[in-house]
């Protein structure tokens, strides 16, 4: 499995660098699609365009058994012992594909990483199989009391080594590959020493670690915070890229909020298209966490991306 | 500034309590977060106390329904801010942000304005509501188990039941709760607003009276069982490891039930109890159970 994942990539990289070269116009679509890059930061699988696994789409999910690449899971809602979640979990198992998403390991807390929680999510690893697993780039939890939020971190070198260890921890104890994802933040410390950017590229060169890239993210920070996300995106290490995160906001007065709540704008499309055009089609997910419409219509939100995953890709890798 | 030393600074500005119109205090210590074109530091840590508190609380209203009838809208609201200041999570999922409530509840029962034993009661049975529907089930003692049933034989309880002893039939009055809600989709704000106030004011004229229950789940979804004081008795035992003849015995210890109807009960509920997959293997002591 994984020697093909590899061959794959190497084909599709090959392909590219033709077409950087100028001996292939472009790099054709069904070429693409077959050749994800398939990387050992996401297990070294072809997933395609999926979409977050959500109560109110259970009853359309297994009535209608829609045909869908992938589900994202959050981890934290089948970390129980038992019931309903892990009863319904199965049955999503049975026929589809799932990665897991997690929402508090907090890789950027300073405390250690909380063993009960590692128990409860390798136990999870075990039963999805999950090729990969990501969480978020942030901190939330602090002398063993709990946010429940993605806190920002602060741009240190202290920050980015404590952060790469707790990374390298968890990669250990569950034995799965990693991809940390850059969070939405409304707030910059005067102790930050990087970029956003650069602090991202010093956890996971640190930590050996994938990247779960957030456009929708990034062009909310930027916003936020005054920067040119195409520097971010651009700066982003693409063999690093294990999966796509994209998603809607809302936009107030002073700020933008990651709300999850509306469909994505087409100067995140087009950021997800620049993207693609720069690190090849990787797995990708749309989110939709609040005033979440029918199956059909976040499908079909997700499913506009294959347009720009048909986007010709030209690269340096 | 340390990591440790920042996160801690940050986090008791973003836990401590919004002012009364869910503003950050304006005098937070926010020196170490940069402000920008359009927000001072105080409102930019602002974006995150208010992000938090709304979380935290919604998770509460969401848990705590019957309470939330109980109490009204406003009195829960207060009891739920100030929960959370005192008892912020210490898990790292919602699902236990509750956990502490009845604990904190005792120690303040100001906040049940006026009915602090029938809101203990409710909070036990919300509390136990979210235990047995999620919590581990083990294998299920089949016929072929209860074969060697005898005097010296030890059953386990399965992990998700829970049981109470209760001073007011809450059980009743949180099902009246969801039913409620359940026509909430059909029904205009403004009849909601009169349907939600009557529901109050009967929860809340609720009248004493000793119950035992039994909160377990069948086919996924959770049931509250009424159960004999004996049964209840019994089941404990059972949980606490005794073998079943010492727990039928401490079951009916000072009861004035005859042996015949003893008999005849204990065939009943072990019947039940069968059919409703209750009994599992006995835990080994140091993995027991406690309630």
């Amino acid at each position: 499995m994984q020697r093909q994942g590899w061959l794959r990539n190497r084909r599709l990289q090959e392909a590219i660098r033709q077409y950087n070269r100028g001996r292939a116009r472009k790099v054709w679509p069904h070429l693409l699609l077959k050749l994800m890059p398939a990387n050992r930061f996401n297990g070294f699988k072809d997933y395609g365009i999926g979409i977050g696994l959500r109560i109110p789409h259970y009853t359309h999910i297994f009535e209608k058994k829609p045909v869908v690449d992938w589900f994202e899971i959050i981890s934290e809602n089948y970390m129980v012992d038992g019931g309903r979640p892990l009863a319904t979990l199965d049955r999503i198992l049975d026929r589809y594909r799932v990665v897991q998403h997690g929402v508090s390991l907090y890789f950027g807390s300073a405390e250690p990483l909380n063993r009960e929680h590692l128990r409860r999510l390798r136990a999870l690893v075990k039963r999805t199989r999950t090729p990969w697993l990501t969480d978020h780039l942030c901190w939330g939890s602090v002398d063993g009391t709990y946010s429940h939020d993605l806190l920002p971190m602060p741009y240190t070198f202290e920050a980015a080594k404590i952060t790469a260890r707790k990374v390298r921890e968890a990669r250990d104890y569950l034995e799965v590959p990693i991809a940390v994802e850059n969070v939405s933040s409304y707030a910059e410390f005067h102790m930050s020493e990087m970029t956003e950017w650069e602090f991202l590229n010093e956890v996971v060169e640190r930590a050996d670690c994938g990247i779960l890239l957030d456009v929708n993210n990034i062009y909310v920070s930027s916003r936020n915070h005054n920067f040119d996300p195409y520097e971010y995106l651009n700066s982003v290490p693409a063999g690093r890229v294990a999966q796509i995160h994209i998603a809607g906001h809302s936009k107030f007065q002073k700020y933008i909020l990651d709300t999850h709540d509306h469909p994505v704008i087409d100067p995140v499309w087009k950021m997800y298209e620049h993207t693609i055009r720069r690190i090849g089609p990787t797995a990708t997910l749309l989110e939709w966490d609040d005033r979440i419409p029918s199956f059909d219509d976040v499908h079909a939100e997700a499913l506009k991306a294959e347009k720009h995953i048909h986007a010709p890709v030209a690269v340096a890798l | 500034m340390t990591l440790l030393q920042l996160q801690r600074r940050m986090a008791r500005a973003v836990m401590q309590p919004l002012t009364g119109a869910d503003r950050i205090a304006p005098k937070t210590d926010a020196g170490y977060i940069k402000p920008n074109d359009r927000l001072t530091s105080v409102e930019r840590l602002e974006v995150y106390s208010r992000s938090y508190w709304f979380r935290v609380l919604d998770s509460l209203y969401d848990d705590f329904p019957g309470l939330r009838a109980l109490l009204g809208q406003w009195a829960f609201h207060r009891l739920s801010r100030a929960y959370l200041a005192e008892r912020p999570s210490r898990s790292f999922t919602l699902r236990n942000l509750g956990s502490r409530l009845e604990d904190w509840l005792r120690s303040n029962p100001q906040f049940t304005g006026g009915r602090y034993a029938l809101a203990l009661d409710m909070v036990r049975l919300e509390w136990a509501h979210i235990e047995a529907f999620d919590n581990a089930a083990e294998k299920v003692l089949g016929p072929e188990d209860l074969l060697e049933l005898g005097p010296s034989f030890r059953a386990g309880l399965q992990p998700y039941i829970r049981l109470l002893a209760l001073q007011y039939p809450v059980d009743d009055l949180r099902i009246q709760v969801n039913r409620a809600s359940d026509e909430r989709g059909a029904a205009s704000n403004a009849s909601l607003k009169h349907k939600h106030g009557n529901l109050t004011r009967r929860v809340s004229r609720s009248k004493p009276e000793r119950i035992f229950l039994a909160v377990h789940r069948l086919d996924f979804t959770v049931y509250y069982r009424r159960i004999a004081q004996e049964e209840y008795r019994l089941l404990n035992a059972l949980r606490d490891g005794q073998t079943i003849g010492r727990a039928i015995r401490s079951a009916f210890e000072n009861s004035s039930v005859s042996t015949d109807e003893q008999r005849s009960m204990l065939e009943t509920w072990f019947a039940a109890w069968a059919e409703l997959g209750w009994l599992c293997p006995a835990r080994s002591k140091g993995k027991r159970l406690t309630q």
